[in-house]
């Protein structure tokens, strides 16, 4: 029951979010003088009309706002400006599969290098282990994913020839912008979990389970991750967040056809239409997943009040 | 006289007191802190490397450095890293005007018709002097730092021992000159944030009641608003021509747009810690005297509030930094933040990663820039760590 008054109230809030945005980039959109259709290329007065008529455009505003919300609450985001033949649904629908594939396993990346970097610091800690993983760990945070890929490229693909430089559909194309994608959260994983376990492990339930002669394989995997766990699941909504931006970049590094490089490549060509498409996405996306990781953390701790 | 013993011994006490209170020395929460983070050898080595960076920024148009967009695609294309030596000719120009300007002097009163020409000449050289030609016509300052350049270093510079670029462009000049527009923007970007975000905190804070609730709701809002999304839709406007020439026209560059955009979207935070710290200090007794005196609510906010919460936002600032620069980068890596002939680091990462080809990488092209910006977050991170320990009041005193 306390769960579903929580998801409902969550979508509340989240049709009020994704309204707002909506909003502001709607006049945005109107914003631009002379309207998009007289951009780069002129067009004649027959085609023009034909084209403001298709978009509604010699409607007055209010009336053009309500189409426009009306057609966006049937999910419907209207034909792209600048690619033709296709809609921004179909632009969409194409690119989000292929972007979720590189965001969960940019995700898994970060979530087993950082938390096993993490467990490893704490449990040999102060040795030449820990300290080197926590300067890998803040040099993963620290160096922008975009400049870590540009070194990456030139280390595998152009001196060792490990890796292809671009492109998707192959197992071996997915593996280095994965990485990249993961790596600073790696980092922020394993100092969180480096802190998380080192409270816990100062627990007199821990001792106890030393005592009672469990091994320490035992102990600290089963009796210590599980405290530590928590710091690492609180952080996952600003590090799924983090993971949608750091694709925009990498994507159109490694020339990858996910929703970002499409977002940004419309972005840059000013395809309005896929742009507000694209962005409206991302709001539901980014909120879906921030209650799903509260939900989740309202499991692993019952102390948690859903609210 | 037992009482006047008796007070003589309480003088006596109270006077020890006094001695022994005025011995102690009050340690403020600034002294404090910069003792730790003195002892925190991470954090001393950052401070000092971020000051070198600073102030190599600070003093570029004074090095001699090559010019930062002089192109010379026919003889000097994407040339590796090497020492030959590379020399402007903006003293055989200055040498050249000086002998019209003798010239000028020589027909002066004699030979009208020439005397005018001489003039118009010598005020065209001036236009099209080097310095404006090779520096992309800088502002009174950053010229007159590049004609000290001139007095001390003449026309000699710094060899490409960062190689150049797919327009022959010196690679070391454009990161010293890139170094400049970053840092800027981390510290701009991070002021603007830091102004919206305590008044608005603390106000909120203060006021409390109904006030607060609504301000902390839209706050809750904005939080959920994927901002980063919104700023590259808000840039792709900017940069359309419509909207773009009417800003330049009034002199409003992209650029600037884009500072206060960075840090209207990092204050969020900052509001939110603020606003906790008002709220367990307004009910202090320095508060209430300062109520009972007379002091309007803006006057007890700002000039008595704030300054208390100064430490924690401290704390928020050295993290805001780095996140604001690494934006920015990311940004211009995109071709969405700064745009030529402006120079930041992002902007040089990209034009590193467009030259890859299969054939041959241009590692220098990605190398110096990327490293210049990783040094300095990687600096700043640490920085922010240290400063966050120093500051912390639940570390004081250990």
């Amino acid at each position: 029951m306390q769960v579903l008054t929580f998801l409902l109230k969550r979508f509340g809030w989240m049709i009020v979010t994704v309204w707002i945005v909506f909003t502001v980039s709607f006049f945005l959109m109107r914003q631009i003088p002379g309207g998009p259709f007289n951009g780069e290329r002129v067009l004649s007065e027959a085609v023009r009309a034909r084209l403001e008529a298709r978009y509604n455009l010699d409607a007055p505003i209010s009336e053009q706002y309500f189409t426009h919300l009306w057609n966006t609450v049937q999910l419907d985001f209207g034909p792209s400006f600048k690619m033709q033949d296709f809609t921004v649904n179909e632009v969409l629908a194409q690119g989000f599969p292929v972007s979720a594939a590189l965001g969960i396993l940019g995700m898994v990346f970060a979530i087993s290098i950082g938390m096993t970097s993490g467990v490893v610091s704490a449990v040999r800690r102060n040795s030449a282990y820990d300290y080197s993983f926590m300067l890998l760990a803040t040099l993963g945070i620290a160096i922008p994913n975009f400049v870590l890929a540009a070194l990456l490229i030139v280390i595998f693909v152009f001196n060792l020839q490990l890796f292809p430089a671009a492109g998707w559909g192959d197992i071996s194309q997915i593996i280095l912008p994965a990485f990249c994608l993961g790596a600073p959260f790696a980092g922020y994983i394993a100092r969180l979990t480096r802190t998380g376990m080192l409270e816990v492990l100062g627990n007199d339930y821990i001792r106890t389970a030393y005592a009672k002669g469990l091994s320490p394989r035992t102990v600290v995997l089963k009796h210590g991750l599980r405290g530590a766990l928590l710091p690492v699941v609180s952080y996952l909504g600003p590090a799924i967040a983090g993971i949608l931006t750091g694709s925009l970049v990498l994507e159109r590094i490694f020339v990858i056809p996910g929703m970002g490089s499409h977002f940004i490549e419309a972005a840059i060509q000013r395809d309005y239409t896929l742009a507000m498409g694209a962005l409206l996405t991302y709001t539901v996306l980014l909120f879906v997943m921030n209650t799903l990781v509260d939900l989740a953390y309202s499991i692993i701790d019952p102390r948690v009040h859903l609210e | 006289m037992s009482i006047s013993d008796h007070q003589q011994s309480e003088l006596e006490r109270l006077t020890k007191i006094l001695r022994e209170a005025h011995d102690v020395q009050g340690v403020s929460l600034w002294a404090d802190g910069w003792k730790r983070l003195k002892r925190n050898r991470a954090a001393m080595t950052s401070l000092w490397i971020l000051g070198v960076i600073v102030t190599l920024a600070l003093l570029t148009p004074m090095l001699p450095l090559q010019s930062p967009i002089f192109q010379d695609v026919k003889n000097r294309e994407l040339l590796p890293p090497q020492w030959d030596s590379f020399s402007l000719d903006i003293q055989i120009y200055d040498e050249e005007t000086a002998g019209l300007e003798e010239q000028l002097l020589k027909v002066q009163g004699q030979d009208e018709e020439e005397y005018a020409q001489l003039s118009s000449l010598i005020e065209a050289r001036e236009e099209t002097h080097p310095i404006k030609l090779y520096w992309n016509s800088p502002g009174v300052l950053v010229t007159w730092m590049i004609q000290i350049r001139m007095a001390i270093f003449g026309d000699y510079c710094i060899p490409s021992i960062f190689g150049t670029d797919k327009l022959g462009r010196d690679v070391l000049s454009r990161v010293f000159w890139g170094s400049r527009v970053s840092l800027a923007c981390g510290f701009i970007a991070t002021f603007v944030s830091l102004i919206i975000g305590v008044s608005y905190g603390a106000i909120s804070g203060y006021l409390g009641g109904r006030v607060d609730n609504i301000m902390m709701r839209i706050v809750d809002v904005f939080y959920s608003i994927p901002f980063i999304f919104i700023v590259i839709f808000i840039m792709s406007f900017l940069s359309s021509p419509g909207i773009r020439e009417p800003l330049s026209e009034n002199g409003i560059k992209q650029i600037h747009v884009f500072f206060l955009l960075i840090g209207a979207i990092y204050w969020l935070t900052m509001a939110r810690v603020v606003r906790g710290q008002v709220i367990s200090l307004k009910n202090e007794q320095f508060i209430e005297a300062a109520r009972t005196i007379g002091a309007t609510r803006m006057q007890i906010v700002f000039r008595h509030l704030v300054p208390n919460v100064m430490g924690i936002v401290i704390v928020y600032l050295t993290l805001t930094i780095p996140a604001v620069i690494r934006f920015e980068a990311f940004l211009s890596f995109l071709g969405l933040g700064v745009n030529a002939p402006d120079i930041s680091w992002g902007l040089l990462v990209n034009e590193g990663v467009q030259v890859i080809t299969i054939v041959k990488s241009y590692w220098w092209m990605i190398a110096f820039s990327g490293m210049a910006l990783a040094m300095t977050l990687f600096a700043l991170n640490f920085l922010g760590d240290g400063v966050r320990d120093a500051l912390d009041p639940k570390l004081k005193n250990k």
